[in-house]
C-alpha cells in the first residue's frame, strides 16, 4: 500500500493538477489473479453418496460430460446382504479454454445396501477426517511447498424419490456429515415425479431438514450491488433446493436436435431442459458459479473446525496423562521437557501406589471393626 | 333307455360307459357356480414394499376405487401389518376383499428383523384356520377365511437388480404364500433398461432358489395366455387414480412435462397384464394353491411338531383320534405327576417352616424366662438394700433422739428466752417445710413437747408433719402450754 501511495504522489507531482482521474493501475489485479490461477490449475474433490441404483454415476457422467465409470462391476443382491461401504476415488484431468481442472470423484459403493445398515456412514466420515488430518499434518510440516489438497469439497447426497420424504438413514447420514463437508441433497431419478409431486416432495424435504437441524450447504447471499436479474436468479436457486435431477448416459434425438436424454415410449426427457428437471441449476451452481465458494467454505469453516477440535483434544490429552506420540512438531503451547515429564510420571505412580495402600489399610480397619 | 353291458361283479376297475341319451349332469358346474355366487367370494392380498413405493395407489387402480389410506411415515420403529377389509360388488358377484399393508417396511436402518412380522401374520392366519378345522363344532362354510392368497412384492425401480432386503424377505415368504414380484413406479425405467432389469431379477431369484408363483399352464383354456404371461414376470406397473384427457377420452394416466404415461396402455406398462392375471384369470387358482399347497404344508409341519404322525412304527395308519387320545392321556398323566410333586414339595416346605417357627418360639420363651429371673433378682436386691437403708436410718434416728434427750435434759434448767424465737422458727418451719430452717432450739421445744405427750410418729420430722402433732403445736401456738 505504501508503494502505491508513493506512486500516486509522484504522479501528482508530475501532472499539472488536471481534473483527470489518477489511474494507479491496481485495477489489473483481478487479471493478474486470473493469469496466475490459470497457470496453477484448479482442483476439486466431489463425493457422491446414496443407495445404489439412484443414478449417481450417470449424473456424474452428465455433469462433467465424460465417462468415468467404464468398467464397473455391480454386485448381486445376495452379495450385498452384508456389504460394507467402500471408498473409491476416480481422478481425471480435464481442460476447458486453457483452464485445467483436476477433478476427483469419491464414490461410496455399498452405502445403504446391506440389510443391517447400522453406522454405514462411518467409513465415509473416517475418510473425510483422514483427509483433514493429512492436510493438517502437511500444513504444520516443515516443507509446505507441495501440499496435496485431498479434502472433500462437496458431497452430493442422493435421496430416493420413491418415498414421502427423508428416511431415517438419510437423516442419520446427513447429520453425521453436515459439520465435516458441504452437503448438497439431491432428489434422484426425478423422472418418476410429476411437477406437482416434485414440489410437494421438495417442501417436505426442506421441512424435515429444518426439523432435524441438518445444516446443508447454503448459497451465499449475493451482494446488494448486484443487478436485479442476478438477485432474482439467486432467489430462484435458493427456493428450488433440493434439486430434482435426472442424468443420462445417452444422447437422443429430440425435435431435430441431439440432446442428452432418456427415451420413453411416451416421450423424451431432456436432461438439460429446465422445465423437465433441475440439472442445469445444479450444474451452474456446482461448476459455473459456486465451485470456488464450496472450496472456501471447506477450507474456512469445516477444516478450521476440525483443526480446532484436533488441537483441543491434543492439549487435553497432554494435561491428563502420558505424552502421546505427537506428530505435530510445532505446538503453540509451552511443552515441558522430557526430564520433568519423567519426574512427574514417577511422582504420579508413587502417589497412586500410596493411595492404594491407604485404601487397603482402610479396608482392613473396617473389617476389624 | 337301452342299458349297456353292466358287469356287476367287477366293482374295482373303473370303466368308461357310454350314455344312451342326455342325462343332465352337465349342469353340475352351473349349480356349483350359482352356489358359490350366492355364498360370495373372499380374497386376501398382502402388499409388501417400501414406504411410498405405490402400494395403495396400485390397489386403488386395480380395483378402480378409492380405499381410504393415509400416507405412512418413514419413522416407524418396526414393521407392522395393517389389514383392511372391504366389500365389493360387480354385477351380481360379491367379493370380500382384504388388503394387508406392511407399514414401515424398509425404513429402519437395521432391517434384519423386518421379515418377521410378515411371516408371523401369515402363520397366524393359517393357525386360525387350523384351529377352526380342528374344532368339534365347526362351521367352515361360514368361516371368514383370512389366509393370504397372494403377496405382491413391490421392487424399487433401481434398474440394476434386487435389493438385499428384497432377496432375504422373498426367501422367507416363498414357502408360505404365493408371491408375484412387480416393479413399482416403472415409469422411471426406459424400455431397454427394463428388459435388462427383468432378466437380472429373474436370474437372481432363480439362482437363490426363490419360488415365485407361476401361472398354471395345465388348464387348456388358459394355458396359452398364462405361459406367455409367465415370460413377462416381473410386471412393471404404473398406478394412477387421476384422469387425463388423451385424444378424446379421459384415461387414467400420469402427466409429465415430457409426455403422458397411460396406465392401461400395454406399451407403456404391464398394468393390464397384472390385472388380467391377478383378477380376471387366476384368482380362483390362487385361492386353491393357498389352500392346497401352502396351508397343507403349514398344517403338516404344525401337527408334526405336536407329535402326530401319519403312520405307526408298525406302519399301520394311525387315526387322528387315537393319537389324540393317547396324547391327551399322556398330557394329563404328566399334569398329575407334576401336581403330586408340587404337593409334596409344598408339604415338606410347610413342615420345615413349622419346625423353624417352633424353634423360634422356644428360644423366645427361654429368653423371657431368663429376663424374668433377672428382673426378680434385681428387685430382691433392691428390697434388701432398701431395708438396710431403713435400718440405718432408724438406728441413726434413735441415736440422735438419745443424744438430744440428753442435751434437752441438760438445758431444761436454762432460761426460756429463746422461746419466741423458737416459736417463729417453728412456725416458719411448719409453714415452709424447710428442713434447714429448723434449728436445734425448735427441735428442743418439740422434744420437750414430745417428752410431755407420747407421739405416734417415729421421727421428729414426721412428728412435725403429722396431724396430731400439728394440732398440738397449734394449741401450743395459741399459748396453751
Amino acid at each position: 500500500m505504501s508503494t502505491n501511495v508513493r506512486f500516486k504522489s509522484r504522479l501528482m507531482k508530475s501532472e499539472d493538477g488536471g481534473e483527470e482521474k489518477q489511474y494507479v493501475g491496481f485495477a489489473t489485479l483481478p487479471n493478474q489473479v486470473h493469469r496466475k490461477s490459470v497457470k496453477k490449475g484448479f482442483d476439486f474433490t466431489l463425493m457422491v453418496a446414496g443407495e445404489s441404483g439412484l443414478g449417481k454415476s450417470t449424473l456424474v457422467n452428465s455433469l462433467f460430460l465424460t465417462d468415468l465409470y467404464k468398467d464397473r462391476k455391480l454386485l448381486n443382491a445376495e452379495e450385498r446382504i452384508n456389504q460394507t461401504v467402500e471408498i473409491i476415488k476416480h481422478t481425471v484431468d480435464i481442460e476447458e479454454k486453457g483452464v485445467k481442472l483436476k477433478l476427483t470423484i469419491v464414490d461410496t459403493p455399498g452405502f445403504g445396501d446391506a440389510v443391517n445398515n447400522n453406522e454405514c456412514w462411518k467409513p465415509i466420515t473416517d475418510y473425510i477426517d483422514q483427509q483433514f488430518e493429512q492436510y493438517f499434518r502437511d500444513e504444520s510440516g516443515l516443507n509446505r511447498k507441495n501440499i496435496q489438497d485431498n479434502r472433500v469439497h462437496c458431497c452430493l447426497y442422493f435421496i430416493p424419490p420413491f418415498g414421502h420424504g427423508l428416511r431415517p438413514v438419510d437423516v442419520e447420514f446427513m447429520k453425521a456429515l453436515h459439520e465435516k463437508v458441504n452437503v448438497v441433497p439431491l432428489i434422484a431419478k426425478a423422472d418418476c415425479l410429476m411437477p406437482v409431486e416434485v414440489k410437494k416432495l421438495k417442501d417436505r424435504i426442506r421441512e424435515e431438514i429444518d426439523k432435524f437441524g441438518i445444516k446443508v450447504y447454503q448459497f451465499p447471499d449475493c451482494d446488494s450491488d448486484e443487478d436485479d436479474e442476478f438477485k432474482q436468479q439467486d432467489k430462484e436457486l435458493k427456493e428450488s433446493t433440493p434439486f430434482a435431477v435426472i442424468g443420462s448416459n445417452t444422447v437422443v434425438e429430440a425435435k431435430g436436435q441431439r440432446v442428452r436424454g432418456r427415451l420413453y415410449p411416451w416421450g423424451i426427457v431432456e436432461v438439460e431442459n429446465q422445465s423437465h428437471c433441475d440439472f442445469v441449476k445444479l450444474r451452474n451452481m456446482l461448476i459455473r458459479t459456486h465451485m470456488h465458494d464450496l472450496k472456501d467454505v471447506t477450507c474456512d469453516v469445516h477444516y478450521e473446525n476440525y483443526r480446532a477440535q484436533c488441537i483441543q483434544q491434543m492439549t487435553s490429552k497432554l494435561t491428563q496423562e502420558n505424552r502421546m506420540d505427537s506428530p505435530i512438531p510445532i505446538l503453540p503451547l509451552p511443552t515441558p521437557d522430557v526430564e520433568t515429564e519423567k519426574l512427574i510420571k514417577m511422582k504420579d505412580e508413587e502417589l497412586k501406589r500410596m493411595q492404594e495402600m491407604i485404601q487397603k489399610m482402610q479396608q482392613q480397619m473396617h473389617e476389624q471393626d | 333307455m337301452a342299458a349297456t353291458d353292466t358287469d356287476v361283479f367287477s366293482n374295482e376297475d373303473k370303466r368308461n360307459l357310454n350314455l344312451g341319451g342326455h342325462v343332465g349332469f352337465d349342469s353340475l358346474p352351473d349349480q356349483l357356480v350359482s352356489k358359490s355366487v350366492t355364498q360370495g367370494f373372499c380374497f386376501n392380498i398382502l402388499c409388501v414394499g417400501e414406504t411410498g413405493i405405490g402400494k395403495s395407489t396400485l390397489m386403488n387402480t386395480l380395483f378402480n376405487t378409492t380405499f381410504e389410506n393415509e400416507e405412512a411415515s418413514h419413522y416407524q420403529n418396526g414393521v407392522y401389518l395393517r389389514p383392511r377389509t372391504y366389500d365389493l360388488q360387480e354385477s351380481n358377484v360379491h367379493l370380500k376383499l382384504t388388503i394387508v399393508d406392511t407399514v414401515g417396511f424398509g425404513d429402519q436402518i437395521n432391517k434384519e428383523e423386518s421379515y418377521k412380522p410378515i411371516v408371523d401374520y401369515i402363520d397366524t392366519q393359517f393357525e386360525n384356520y387350523l384351529q377352526e378345522e380342528l374344532k368339534i363344532k365347526r362351521s367352515l362354510f361360514n368361516y371368514h377365511d383370512t389366509r393370504i392368497h397372494i403377496c405382491l412384492y413391490f421392487i424399487a425401480p433401481t434398474g440394476h437388480s434386487l435389493k438385499s432386503l428384497d432377496l432375504v424377505t422373498m426367501k422367507k415368504l416363498d414357502s408360505k404364500v404365493n408371491i408375484i414380484p412387480i416393479i413399482a413406479k416403472a415409469d422411471t425405467v426406459s424400455k431397454s433398461e427394463l428388459h435388462k432389469f427383468k432378466i437380472k431379477i429373474m436370474s437372481e431369484l432363480v439362482s437363490n432358489g426363490v419360488q415365485i408363483y407361476q401361472f398354471p399352464t395345465d388348464d387348456e383354456a388358459v394355458s396359452e395366455i398364462n405361459s406367455s404371461m409367465n415370460a413377462h414376470l416381473p410386471f412393471a406397473v404404473v398406478g394412477s387414480t387421476e384422469e387425463v384427457k388423451v385424444g378424446n377420452k379421459m384415461v387414467r394416466a400420469r402427466q409429465y412435462p415430457w409426455g403422458i404415461v397411460q396406465v392401461e396402455n400395454e406399451s407403456h406398462c404391464d398394468f393390464v397384464k397384472l390385472r388380467e392375471m391377478l383378477i380376471r384369470v387366476n384368482m380362483e387358482d390362487l385361492r386353491e394353491q393357498t389352500h392346497a399347497r401352502h396351508y397343507e404344508l403349514y398344517r403338516r409341519c404344525k401337527l408334526e411338531e405336536m407329535g402326530f404322525k401319519d403312520a405307526d412304527p408298525d406302519s399301520q395308519p394311525f387315526s387322528l383320534q387315537e393319537t389324540y387320545e393317547a396324547k391327551r392321556k399322556e398330557f394329563l398323566g404328566e399334569l398329575q405327576h407334576k401336581e403330586e410333586e408340587m404337593r409334596q414339595m409344598f408339604v415338606s416346605k410347610v413342615k420345615e417352616t413349622e419346625a423353624e417357627l417352633k424353634e423360634k418360639e422356644r428360644e423366645l420363651h427361654e429368653k423371657f424366662e431368663q429376663l424374668k429371673r433377672m428382673h426378680q433378682e434385681e428387685k430382691r436386691k433392691l428390697e434388701e438394700k432398701r431395708r438396710d437403708l431403713e435400718e440405718d436410718m432408724n438406728a441413726f434416728n434413735r441415736r440422735k433422739m438419745a443424744a438430744e434427750t440428753l442435751q434437752a435434759q441438760s438445758l431444761q434448767g436454762s432460761s426460756q428466752q429463746p422461746l419466741k424465737k423458737d416459736k417463729d422458727k417453728k412456725n416458719r418451719s411448719v409453714k415452709t417445710e424447710n428442713h434447714s430452717g429448723v434449728s436445734l432450739s425448735s427441735s428442743k421445744v418439740m422434744i420437750a413437747k414430745a417428752s410431755v405427750e407420747p407421739l405416734n410418729c417415729e421421727s421428729w420430722w414426721q412428728a412435725i408433719q403429722c396431724c396430731t402433732c400439728l394440732v398440738h403445736s397449734a394449741a401450743w401456738r395459741q399459748g396453751i402450754f
